[in-house]
């Protein structure tokens, strides 16, 4: 960053206020993306960014909202510096708003380092391969869709499906086998209820992992377009965790599709052309400078493992906030309302979803052998077995052949044993095995995908032969 | 030099003021920090610009300075297993001058100028020559790097000599005092010209066997690959450019992940080339501008990297260039447009969108190269397309089907059950079937066309009779058309589904490709015949050979998938035989 002049003057030209924007008349000397602090004719101060500058006008955005701002008495005054957060370890333990100040009744923080919230893109020549199994101990996850260490991987839900509970229980049992290393969680609130904050912070106090996370919160009342500094003053936070620290950050962001609105909102409001059903047109770059945080960085022992909650608006997948998403991120996790209704608990429809770095993290070694072709064998065994059920309500089961009955049968134990587990916390062993049970329901022949020196090491069949 | 300043800025557009004599698409360096930038649009005194990097922080009144010159590539010796950002600056450079993060306003060298390069002289003293002609050459890995002379260039040569160079030093001199170096510049918006575009008859040949046995792509054709996101885009791309039979891979991330760059980076040097034997990074030139990289370099990727493809071209190589996603190249376009003011077309992408899209995939191709010796070269375009909600009628997508050759369309429901490639057979087609059929006839066998004809015969077939099993259930179906289910069952199981990630399946030469549909024929004549004579498809199903051919995949000798296909009507035949 360049040098300024330490003198910053105050503007009190504001001409024209809408929605979240605020047009400053004659920005002599402001630069672009600086802050503003902003003095209401009531005395109190809000913050802002510049979006748009030019000769005659700046038009800033104002996190805080724009209510009680008047064009006459309100005045601007430009700080010279991009908006920057303060971060330090003593954060862990302490819950924040969403433009990172104290909302517990703490006092401030002590400084380490002030950054940039915007942070800076990582050299894809700098990043390290990720290739450390978490173990979340849920089966749908660990063999079908396994999650790396520095890999984003969003869950998509839909209103009333119980994400938040999914999100909680990976927090809580995430492992990388064989290490005991230092952890931290951030979590990032956007535009949720304060129910839903308050079961994250219940459940991270009944683990006692407490005191290893960081909470930012901007809840439902909170105002709108502090949402779009809140995942990034958490990520801000998570990369100095990780890079300065050392330590390994799972970063939780939650909801996305409230980030989303409101960077919509502020898009109207700039009267930019809009995109698909009103979004920016620039929203995949938006979203992907959140996501792309995500990481390991060559030389750091720290990293950056990122899960954002989404809710897919009336279950859409093609909606633009998942599907853009899902353009970025290394696969997703899809809830479904239907397997929800009957019961399924994490109802984790196990076709859409995805991890694409899976193989970085699996095999000889890291997990097992069989691992992927167990995976490969379980999918398509089980979309067979959801082809047919679609049949079966057409022409009934008897028209069926004996072999198709037992994919069937197959597709109903995969969902209520494999996929569905409560609260258990599975080892990868515990969860190949019941894929193995399973997969031994059908002939073996129908094993094409698992190469035949596996059939006879893991198979049950064989294994009860040889003992 | 016109030096003008800034008078406003929105993200990665910038206007400047007192500009008056600018060209368009001239470089500027805008503000304190000298940021990149390019000239887009003239308006009197003032240019429009967009930024190659983040413009926070930039205030109004900071100096522009037009330099000129056109955004132009550093081409020569020292571009192969090179990683780019989208406007050509070293990736490693950027982490020696920056760290892990990249910050603003670095400039560095496309290629090491410093370095010294064995010069072997090929021409001599006395040859006439032109642009194109061969004066020289250089090891650069494996690969002959041919020193030709640039375009526009002529003359006879006056002193030439073998010899270690840098790529700033002259190794020839022409009449008139003219020097040659190495190091050639060439504006990225502009094709390299060549003598004359043929006509593309011979295939990539890509080792996937849903692509050389169905759908085949040229050297020097186009192909694109859309689908919706986990369809296995980046899959296929890094397929193709680890297996694709070119001597050069152009591979350009561009707006896509950067992990997925790291993967390429850390696999590449440790993977051989089945033809050569060599690491495949050896033969690769990245280009990533990854999605959370500045908007407006994401647009000039694609172009840097044509250029970089072209250059090879030039020297008679077939170069495979993946453009991965093309999309995000669209994408970027329409954020910049937005910025503009432009009066928006279809989904707020500018109105130009085809043009620029067709300009691009137009400088694929066959050509004669420029020069005296007949050199043909080629650049093959394989463009990922990333529709939103998977939805084809996007005009990215829409624009691209009119121009290019080959469509391999991926489908979510295929990939759902983990079907991959997830190509859809039904929507993809190629339109160089004809052009190649020679090709095939004559190098892979004289039935390749009926085999492939009555494959695509039975997939389509299969359409119509799940239809009616929809209907009606399987059981309703004859044997005969049971028959037909259970072979179509085999091409999309055992042989359309080709694992990325096997040792053995991942690379499928065209031969094992040839007799894998040779065993599946000879099992579809044997039992449609067989069930003609009154077989029951039951007492088929008591013949082991379904479980055989369901690993045909597996097997690396082409000679036992041959036994294996002759062995079928013997066995079938049998039943026959006791019926």
């Amino acid at each position: 960053m360049k040098t300024r002049s330490l003198m910053s003057r105050e503007y009190r030209t504001v001409s024209y206020v809408s929605g979240p924007l605020l047009f400053v008349e004659r920005p002599v000397g402001a630069s672009y993306g600086e802050t503003a602090r902003i003095k209401l004719p009531d005395g109190e101060t809000r913050n802002g960014q510049i979006l748009d500058i030019s000769k005659d006008m700046a038009v800033v955005q104002v996190y805080e909202g724009t209510s009680g701002i008047d064009n006459s008495v309100t005045s601007v005054r430009f700080t010279g510096e991009p908006p920057r957060i303060d971060v330090s370890l003593d954060m862990l333990g302490r819950i924040f708003n969403g433009v990172g100040k104290p909302r517990d009744g703490r006092p401030d923080i002590i400084p380490e380092d002030t950054v940039d919230i915007a942070g800076m893109p990582i050299n894809p020549y700098a990043r390290d391969k990720p290739s450390d199994f978490i173990q979340t101990g849920v089966s749908a996850i660990d063999a079908l869709n396994t999650l790396v260490r520095g890999q984003k991987l969003p869950i998509f839900s839909g209103s009333g499906l119980p994400a938040n509970k999914l999100a909680a229980q990976i927090a809580r049992q995430s492992k990388v086998i064989g290490e005991g290393e230092q952890f931290a969680v951030v979590f990032a609130a956007m535009g949720i209820t304060y129910k839903e904050a308050s079961f994250f912070m219940g459940d991270f106090e009944r683990t006692g992992a407490l005191e290893r996370v960081v909470f930012f919160l901007n809840l439902a009342d909170d105002p709108t377009i502090e949402r779009v500094a809140t995942p990034r003053c958490a990520l801000s936070v998570a990369e100095f965790l990780a890079y300065t620290h050392n330590l390994h950050v799972l970063v939780i962001l939650t909801d996305m599709t409230n980030y989303c609105e409101a960077l919509r909102e502020i898009s109207t409001a700039r009267e930019e052309v809009p995109g698909r059903r009103g979004y920016p047109g620039y929203m995949y770059t938006d979203l992907a400078s959140i996501y792309e945080r995500a990481g390991r960085i060559k030389g750091k022992t720290g990293s950056i493992t990122q899960i954002p909650i989404l809710t897919m608006p009336d279950d859409d997948i093609t909606h633009p906030v998942p599907d853009l998403t899902g353009y970025i991120t290394e696969g997703q996790i899809v809830l479904s309302r239907d397997l929800f209704r009957r019961g399924a608990d994490p109802p984790i429809d196990a076709l859409p979803c995805l991890s694409r770095l899976m193989n970085l993290g699996i095999g000889p070694g890291k997990t097992r052998e069989d691992h992927r072709n167990v995976a490969d064998q379980l999918y398509a065994s089980y979309a067979y077995g959801r082809d047919l059920r679609r049949l079966v309500a057409i022409v009934g089961e008897e028209a069926l052949t004996d072999l198709d009955r037992k994919y069937l049968t197959f597709a109903d134990h995969f969902e209520r044993r494999f996929i569905s587990q409560g609260d258990e916390n599975r080892s990868i062993e515990d969860t190949l095995t019941i894929g193995w049970e399973l997969l031994s329901s059908l002939p073996e022949d129908e094993l094409k995908r698992i190469k035949i020196e596996f059939i006879k090491r893991y198979h049950p069949s064989y294994q009860a032969g040889s003992e | 030099m016109i030096h003008g300043h800034i008078s406003r800025i929105s993200g990665p557009v910038v206007i400047a003021e007192g500009m008056r004599g600018s060209k368009m698409y001239d470089v500027v360096k805008v503000g304190d920090e000298e940021l990149p930038g390019e000239i887009i649009r003239l308006d009197r005194e003032e240019a429009v610009i967009q930024v190659y990097e983040d413009t926070t922080g930039l205030s109004i009144g900071e100096p522009v300075e037009n330099t000129g010159q056109p955004l132009s590539v550093d081409l020569g010796p020292g571009l192969i297993s090179s990683i780019y950002d989208g406007v050509q600056r070293p990736l490693p450079l950027l982490v020696e001058q920056s760290g892990s993060f990249i910050s603003r306003g670095l400039a560095v060298p496309g290629i090491d100028l410093s370095r010294r390069w064995e010069f072997l002289a090929t021409a001599k003293k006395g040859d006439r020559v032109s642009g194109g002609s061969v004066i020289g050459e250089v090891k650069e890995f494996h690969i002959r790097h041919t020193i030709l002379v640039p375009p526009g260039v002529s003359g006879t040569i006056t002193a030439i000599e073998s010899g270690a160079y840098s790529l700033t030093e002259p190794v020839c001199t022409l009449d008139g005092n003219i020097p040659i170096i190495m190091l050639q510049k060439w504006p990225v918006r502009k094709g390299r010209p060549y003598r004359k575009k043929l006509d593309p008859t011979i295939p990539l040949i890509t080792g996937q066997r849903i692509f050389d046995s169905l759908f085949p792509l040229t050297k020097g054709g186009t192909a694109m690959i859309p689908g919706g996101f986990g369809t296995g885009k980046t899959v296929a791309e890094q397929t193709l450019a680890k297996w694709a039979d070119a001597q050069i891979i152009v591979y350009i991330g561009c707006g896509e992940r950067g992990n997925e760059m790291t993967d390429v980076l850390s696999e590449f040097p440790e993977l051989v080339d089945p033809r050569t034997g060599l690491p495949l990074i050896e033969r690769t030139i990245l280009i990533a501008n990854t999605s959370n990289m500045p908007v407006a370099a994401r647009e000039a990727s694609i172009y840097t990297g044509i250029t970089i493809a072209e250059y090879y071209r030039d020297m008679g190589y077939d170069v495979a260039l993946m453009a991965d996603s093309t999309s995000r190249w669209g994408e970027a376009l329409r954020e910049v447009s937005g910025r503009l003011e432009e009066m928006p077309g279809e989904e707020g992408y500018p109105a130009y969108l085809a043009t620029r899209l067709a300009a691009f995939y137009e400088r694929a191709g066959r050509v004669t190269c420029l020069g005296p010796d007949d050199r043909t070269g080629s650049v093959t375009i394989v463009g990922a397309v990333s529709p939103p909600g998977g939805d084809f009628s996007e005009p990215i997508t829409q624009n691209t089907l009119r121009i290019a050759g080959t469509f391999w369309a991926l489908d979510t429901s295929l990939a759902y059950r983990r079907h991959f490639p997830s190509v859809n057979w039904i929507k993809s087609y190629s339109l160089y079937l004809d052009s190649l059929r020679s090709w095939y006839l004559d190098n892979v066998g004289s039935d390749w066309k009926d085999l492939r004809d009555r494959m695509m015969y039975l997939l389509q077939k299969e359409v119509e009779l799940q239809e009616i099993v929809q209907l009606v259930g399987p059981d309703a179906l004859p044997d005969s058309e049971k028959a037909i289910l259970e072979v179509t069952q085999m091409i999309r199981e055992d042989f359309l589904q080709q694992s990325a990630y096997s040792d053995t399946d991942s690379f499928c030469p065209l031969d094992k490709q040839y007799w894998m549909l040779k065993a599946i024929q000879a099992y579809d004549t044997a039992i449609t015949d067989a069930i003609e004579r009154g077989v029951s498809l039951k007492q088929i199903g008591s013949v082991p050979l379904k479980a055989e051919i369901a690993r045909m995949k597996e097997l690396s000798a082409v000679e036992d998938i041959r036994a294996l296909s002759e062995k079928i009507p013997q066995q079938i035949g049998a039943l026959v035989v006791e019926v």
